[in-house]
């Protein structure tokens, strides 16, 4: 018998699931985080793949969104340029809390092959925005990127929403010690 | 000539504030990371200003500190979505330099994965020329297709996007026993789904009525500002590098140029640039389909690669024919083993510089359109 079976009548087999508040809150979170629709250069390419009929990125529960006010996250898709820095800065500060970025290909992560002679190329993207995955790969497989998506739901999946300052202060304080 | 009835109203008589809109370098419909600064007078584009230099990857600065045969990953990423055809080039002219001479078999399997990619290229100009006139599905149609070609793609050279496989001389290495019957499995498929593209998408009414006399683009313009490609047939110049200057082996396939003719509205208008697309890729199949029958099966395809790639003094211009247009590499050497310069001529860049002329007078909403069917990659444009 499935669960949908038993929750027809709640009343004879009571139809309650037990959990906290906080776990309710990341499941929905994490299951249906929207992307910023974006893409920069080659691994914008493999992206698009990822969002046509092989790979599927929906099933995710991703939905693009044109404007950054209403994502959830940010793909880095691609080489960041010194000109393009500013704006993907902009973009990043438009968004609302709370707000994750993953950062897709060797040019994203670290400037990649752009690295040592591209003097217009930023050396990683994580020098202007934090950033929650890397995905490595010149450019990545679509499986890749969908990898990065699965750590970024169970990053969000982890986080904590109530007495956040607190529960962090705690943690700290027990790695303090641990050393 | 039918119009769109904006398109004779003049509008220099009535005086009106003109706005003006940035679109752009993030926006779903700019293919990338381009932006444009349109004048608006109400609705209709009165001029357009692209600003480009978002992904300026400083190609000819990283060309001059490495070796010929270093350049060619670079060469992949000046226009990612048809590597393949951006390595010919670059490959051809050093060896032009060098005057080395290929084996038959690596003058085919170029030809035959130069060709696979101008298919799936103009795959995604078309499934993105869908999306941006409101057609989702010919996009899920055309991507299933084109990741049947990256499978080839990734067996014989472990890429998916980025090859690096052509090298001076030869190839990375030889293809996979299956590869005939893979390439002739995926003509097929092709054609299967181009046909039901044709339906779908192309002699779709609402299809015509967004492409059809937007964005006329006349064939002496064209050939004013240096179009080449899909750009420049669909306006009814029957101009292919292939044709008009054979390189490689191309001097022994049969088949057509296609040209635009006005089919459902006026030469050269955005759906005559589309549809140039659609039969090249029936054309590419014809190619295909003639190099794997007069393949050779046997050969090293590494015999002529050279052990060191030193060319003498001097310089070379070499073109191909892109997907996207000419592409051309001028490559100077000083007799050392790093290029002197190598600068691209860019399709992409070209082609562009035709979009305030052509999108003049049109909707706003037909701009996106005309961008669209231009089919340019901003990795190209800035390099």
């Amino acid at each position: 018998m499935g669960l949908l079976d038993r929750l027809d009548n709640p009343f004879e087999t009571g139809g309650i699931i037990l959990g906290t508040l906080e776990d309710v809150l990341n499941w929905g979170r994490s299951k249906s985080d929207w992307y910023l629709h974006f893409g920069l250069a080659c691994c914008a390419i493999e992206f698009m793949s990822m969002n046509a009929s092989h790979f599927d990125f929906m099933r995710f529960g991703i939905i693009p969104r044109a404007t950054p006010r209403q994502a959830d996250f940010i793909m880095i898709t691609g080489t960041v340029t010194l000109k393009m820095a500013e704006r993907i800065k902009v973009l990043w500060e438009q968004m609302a809390e709370p707000k994750y970025c993953i950062s897709v290909g060797s040019c994203a992560n670290s400037g990649g092959p752009y690295w040592q002679y591209g003097y217009h190329v930023l050396k990683g993207v994580d020098r202007i925005i934090p950033v929650h995955v890397y995905v490595p790969g010149c450019p990545p497989r679509p499986e890749a990127m969908e990898e990065g998506m699965m750590k970024l739901q169970s990053l969000i999946d982890q986080q904590a929403i109530f007495r956040k300052r607190q529960r962090i202060a705690e943690e700290e304080a027990l790695l303090k010690n641990k050393i | 000539m039918t119009t769109t009835k904006f398109v004779d109203i003049d509008f220099s008589r009535i005086e009106s504030d003109r706005m003006r809109l940035n679109v752009g370098p993030q926006h779903p419909s700019t293919h990338g990371v381009l932006r444009l600064e349109v004048e608006l007078d109400g609705e209709v584009v009165t001029n357009v200003i692209p600003h480009i230099g978002y992904l300026h990857r400083c190609f000819e600065k990283i060309a001059e500190n490495m070796n010929y045969q270093q350049v060619i990953p670079y060469v992949d990423r000046m226009d990612y979505i048809s590597s393949m055809n951006n390595e010919l080039p670059y490959v051809m002219a050093v060896e032009k330099l060098m005057g080395i001479k290929v084996p038959e078999k690596v003058e085919y399997i170029r030809v035959i994965m130069a060709e696979l990619n101008r298919i799936a290229n103009h795959q995604i100009a078309v499934a993105t020329f869908g999306l941006d006139a409101g057609a989702f599905t010919p996009f899920l149609y055309l991507f299933r297709d084109r990741e049947y070609i990256l499978w080839i793609f990734e067996k014989a050279t472990g890429g998916r996007l980025l090859f690096n496989y052509f090298w001076v001389g030869g190839l990375a290495n030889d293809v996979y026993p299956t590869f005939k019957e893979d390439v002739l499995n995926i003509v097929k498929q092709v054609r299967k789904t181009n046909k039901e593209i044709e339906e779908l998408l192309i002699y779709n009414k609402i299809f015509i009525d967004r492409t059809a006399n937007v964005g006329v683009l006349p064939a002496d313009v064209a050939i004013n500002y240096g179009c080449s490609g899909p750009v420049l047939r669909g306006s009814g110049v029957p101009f292919d590098l292939r044709k008009a200057e054979p390189y490689s082996i191309y001097d022994r396939f049969d088949f057509e140029i296609p040209v635009g003719k006005g089919e459902v509205g006026t030469v050269g208008d955005c759906w005559d640039r589309n549809i140039v697309r659609m039969r090249e890729m029936e054309q590419s199949c014809r190619i295909i389909e003639q190099a794997i029958a007069q393949m050779p099966d046997s050969g090293d395809v590494q015999s002529a690669i050279p052990k060191k790639v030193r060319p003498p003094k001097g310089e070379v211009y070499f073109r191909c024919e892109n997907p996207k247009g000419e592409l051309g590499f001028y490559v100077i050497s000083d007799g050392k083993d790093k290029p002197y310069r190598v600068k691209g001529r860019a399709p992409s860049f070209v082609n562009l510089s035709v979009l305030p002329e052509i999108s003049r007078g049109y909707l706003f909403a037909d701009l996106i359109v005309i961008l669209g069917s231009i089919d340019i990659v901003l990795g190209e444009v800035d390099r």
